[in-house]
């Protein structure tokens, strides 16, 4: 085993968005910085490469964001998605210090833009990153390198060394060799274990093979599971995952947003038996994707297949993977394997359960719902029957998981025995703190911005 | 038109359009994303505007190792020099030149020998200063052509791209729109207005940006000196040579300098940049062509410094002669790319107002 010759204070394990912002924060400190990145360069900056936006309180308009967004309602907003499972303490921190993230943000070189086509209803909460998440990543490790944080790619840390109230070594493999280094203090940023398909096998159960993960393959939790064998405190749900409903044809890992899939309101979403499952119209898709998630990863073989006419080809984004097209029902299910007799089936019945359709209004929730129909179909239902008729798989895409390091209002982490005083964690990896259940668009960006500046300070103020 | 380019451009931009995130860049994204479907000229018109800042490229998180392996930069490069040699009148001399340095290395040896030709069998019929060496009758009957027939050129071809991409009837506000952005280079500093991305990966620079203002403006300054000087001579009978503090000499000089410093530097920032974000196979063109262009502006501001000593008259030759080359080429080399610039520019300004 080699031992790095040069002396780092801080070790920050991860190379994403939370990882960058504590190791820039404890380099201004002066404080000699290293950051163990298990990716490849090319494939750096975990799930933060697939991100775009960032949720931010603010009193008066700020940046490109418009009006105003109290601290109240940001709250309010992350207690609907979460149902409660928020400690409250920690997430108004998040959301109180993220009014300063911003210009701190662009002073360390990222840029905003106003939102997105399509996404205009983010354009008072949520600032966006002109380029997206990679181009925050890239723009994060340029200010690095002139602060004199060294990085470390396809370093891959094994195991830190616990004893006692404090981290002793850390060990990680690099170009094929195992090395050892002492540093003062520790940040772990290196996200969930979303990739590591056993984990979430034995967490969710059989089902958890056929999920599809959507970012980053290098996030498996492995520093997770060494800390949390050592009895470092734990927070969230060990055996739940954040999942949304996408295209079935998306890569196993990285499909990241363009993979996503917005038709279903305007379908019937059939099983495998071409049964329908659940009612697609219950509410406008942004408010019930990750719904959909949990929905196909209950059905058989963990997929779903999306049925639409043309009438309804233009009303959502397009998706990365042209639908299959048929001139009949029919034909549509034999190109998806499903039983053609039965899809017809419930394509007509479906069908014949549409009422009036003339106050249907694609944007709103305009009440066309079917009659006596189970299940029901409770807004935009509009019978399928101009070819040429469309079809999509659905799979389910795993975005994160819940289970992560329990952390203070300093970011510190602990056992039993009380904080552990040279170990600190930001962004997803303790995320589980603040979104117990459910996703808010933009917040994974906030915490980790918030919480690995808050780390990044506390360690350096450690080490110094 | 190569289908393969053009179909490989079309599957990277249905990529692009499902994710958006580069729509702050420039021009080209959100003109792509106001279409579901592209057809073959919509790919033309997105290759045209696309002015390979990179930017997207460096944000892309899809670009290869990832299977998506998106290369937008490069995708649109090929298919926008597939398109400018396929638009190309007379059609088979352009596609020599966007991808051989050596034919226009060629070209110029040729148009030094011309003008050597011409100086020797023509000759002067008693002028001043350059006229004692060429006539200034034999002057405008070799440039007269030279300069008409290749706007001749380029006008056919830029009638196939207008066609090609559906333009409509132009409005004032269309051009004036378009010439704002170019004037500006607008789609070389990003939205965010920090530059490209170009000689040193994902860094923002405003290094192309500020070269190829140095390019452009000195190449118009010396146009506008010529432009200057031939008024000078038919409307006001004021004949060369001309005194340094007139405008054809204040105009030539700073021109000169600037062109042939933008030159230089373009060489050395292209140098410096990834061939794999453009288009690999126009390297030698690209490079070629802008070699001569600066070879225009050295030699003329050394035919300038020199005017008076017995070098003068094989200057003459070889700066008319690269003069000439460098006309005759334009149809057919990247100095083409400055008036599908434009075409495309004002077709995207239509496209805002709705047509």
């Amino acid at each position: 085993m080699a031992t790095q010759t040069e002396a780092y204070d801080i070790a920050v394990i991860g190379g994403g968005n939370a990882a960058l912002c504590a190791a820039m924060t404890a380099a201004e400190t002066g404080a000699r910085v290293l950051i163990l990145e298990t990716a490849p360069k090319p494939y750096r900056g975990g799930n933060s490469r697939h991100t775009r936006n960032f949720r931010c309180m603010h009193k008066a308009p700020l940046g490109p964001l418009i009006e105003d967004y109290s601290e109240e309602e940001y709250l309010s907003d992350l207690l609907k998605v979460t149902g409660g499972k928020t400690d409250e303490h920690l997430a108004r921190l998040a959301i109180r210090t993220s009014e300063e993230c911003l210009p701190w943000m662009e002073e360390h070189g990222v840029r905003f833009q106003p939102s997105l086509s399509g996404t205009l209803s983010l354009a008072r909460t949520n600032a966006f990153f002109m380029g997206g998440g990679k181009s925050l990543v890239n723009a994060y490790y340029r200010t690095a390198a002139r602060l004199g944080v060294d990085v470390l790619y396809e370093a891959a840390v094994t195991h830190l060394e616990l004893n006692g109230d404090r981290v002793e070594w850390l060990d990680y493999t690099y170009e094929g060799q195992s090395h050892r280094i002492k540093p003062k203090a520790v940040i772990v940023a290196s996200g969930g274990f979303q990739a590591d398909t056993d984990w979430l096998t034995r967490a969710w159960g059989e089902p958890a093979k056929n999920f599809l993960i959507r970012g980053t393959p290098y996030n498996r939790g492995v520093v997770l599971a060494d800390l949390l064998n050592q009895g470092v405190d734990s927070v969230g749900d060990p055996t739940q995952c954040h999942a949304v409903a996408i295209d079935g044809r998306a890569p196993k890992f990285d499909g990241g947003i363009v993979t996503r899939l917005d038709c279903v309101p305007f379908s019937i979403v059939v099983n495998k038996d071409a049964d329908r499952f659940y009612d697609e119209g219950e509410d406008v898709w942004p408010k019930r994707y990750a719904i959909w998630g949990r929905l196909v990863a209950a059905q058989p073989d963990q997929v779903g297949y999306v049925i639409i006419d043309s009438k309804s080809l233009n009303l959502f984004m397009p998706s990365v993977f042209p639908p299959l097209k048929a001139d009949t029902v029919a034909e549509l299910a034999g190109m998806m394997g499903l039983p053609a007799d039965r899809l017809c089936k419930t394509v007509s019945e479906f069908n014949e359960a549409c009422g009036d359709t003339s106050d249907f209004h694609p944007t709103e929730l305009d009440g066309v719902a079917t009659n006596g129909l189970t299940p029901p179909k409770t807004n935009w239902a509009r019978p399928i029957t101009e070819p040429p008729f469309y079809g999509y798989s659905l799979r389910t895409g795993v975005t994160f998981t819940y289970l992560g390091l329990k952390v203070d209002d300093t970011a510190q982490c602990s056992t039993a025995n009380g904080k552990i005083k040279n170990l600190w964690a930001a962004g997803e990896t303790m995320a589980g703190s603040i979104l117990g259940q459910g996703y808010l668009a933009g917040f994974g960006m906030t915490i980790g911005t918030v919480f690995g500046r808050i780390a990044g300070r506390e360690a350096a103020a450690y080490a110094n | 038109m190569q289908t393969e380019l053009i179909q490989e451009a079309r599957r990277q931009a249905e990529i692009c359009n499902a994710c958006r995130y580069c729509e702050g860049y420039c021009s080209v994204f959100p003109s792509l994303h106001a279409e579901r479907a592209f057809s073959d000229g919509d790919i033309t018109q997105l290759a045209n505007l696309c002015h390979n800042c990179r930017g997207c490229y460096y944000a892309c998180q899809y670009t290869a190792p990832h299977e998506f392996d998106l290369n937008l930069p490069k995708a649109l490069a090929e298919v926008r020099r597939d398109s400018w040699e396929s638009y190309a009148w007379p059609g088979p001399l352009a596609r020599r030149f966007h991808t051989h340095g050596g034919a226009i290395a060629l070209a110029l040896v040729i148009g030094f020998a011309v003008l050597f030709w011409a100086i020797r069998a023509i000759g002067s019929s008693g002028g001043e200063g350059f006229y004692a060496v060429l006539s200034h009758n034999a002057m405008v009957a070799i440039f007269a052509p030279a300069f008409l027939l290749p706007l001749f050129s380029i006008g056919i071809s830029l009638r196939r791209y207008w066609r090609d991409v559906g333009g409509k009837p132009v409005q004032i506000t269309d051009v004036t729109a378009a010439f704002k952005r170019a004037g500006k280079m607008q789609d070389l500093a990003a939205g965010h207005g920090d530059g490209c991305n170009f000689e040193d990966e994902d860094r923002f620079s405003q290094g192309r940006r500020h070269i190829h203002q140095a390019v452009m403006y000195g190449f118009l300054m010396c146009f506008a000196s010529t432009s200057v000087a031939t008024v000078m001579h038919y409307v006001f009978g004021l004949h060369a040579p001309y005194g340094f503090w007139s405008l054809p000499k204040l105009f030539g000089v700073s021109g000169g300098i600037l062109l042939t410093l933008g030159c230089v530097g373009m060489v050395v920032l292209k140098q410096k940049s990834d061939r794999n974000l453009g288009d690999p196979s126009a390297w030698g063109g690209d490079i070629g062509f802008i070699l001569l262009l600066g070879f225009v502006g050295f030699s003329g501001l050394v035919l300038y410094a020199l005017g008076s000593t017995s070098l003068m008259p094989a200057l003459l030759a070889i700066h008319l002669g690269a003069v000439l080359t460098f006309f005759l080429l334009t149809p057919y080399t990247k100095m083409a790319h400055g008036f599908y610039r434009l075409a495309a520019l004002i077709r995207d300004a239509q496209r805002k107002r709705g047509v």
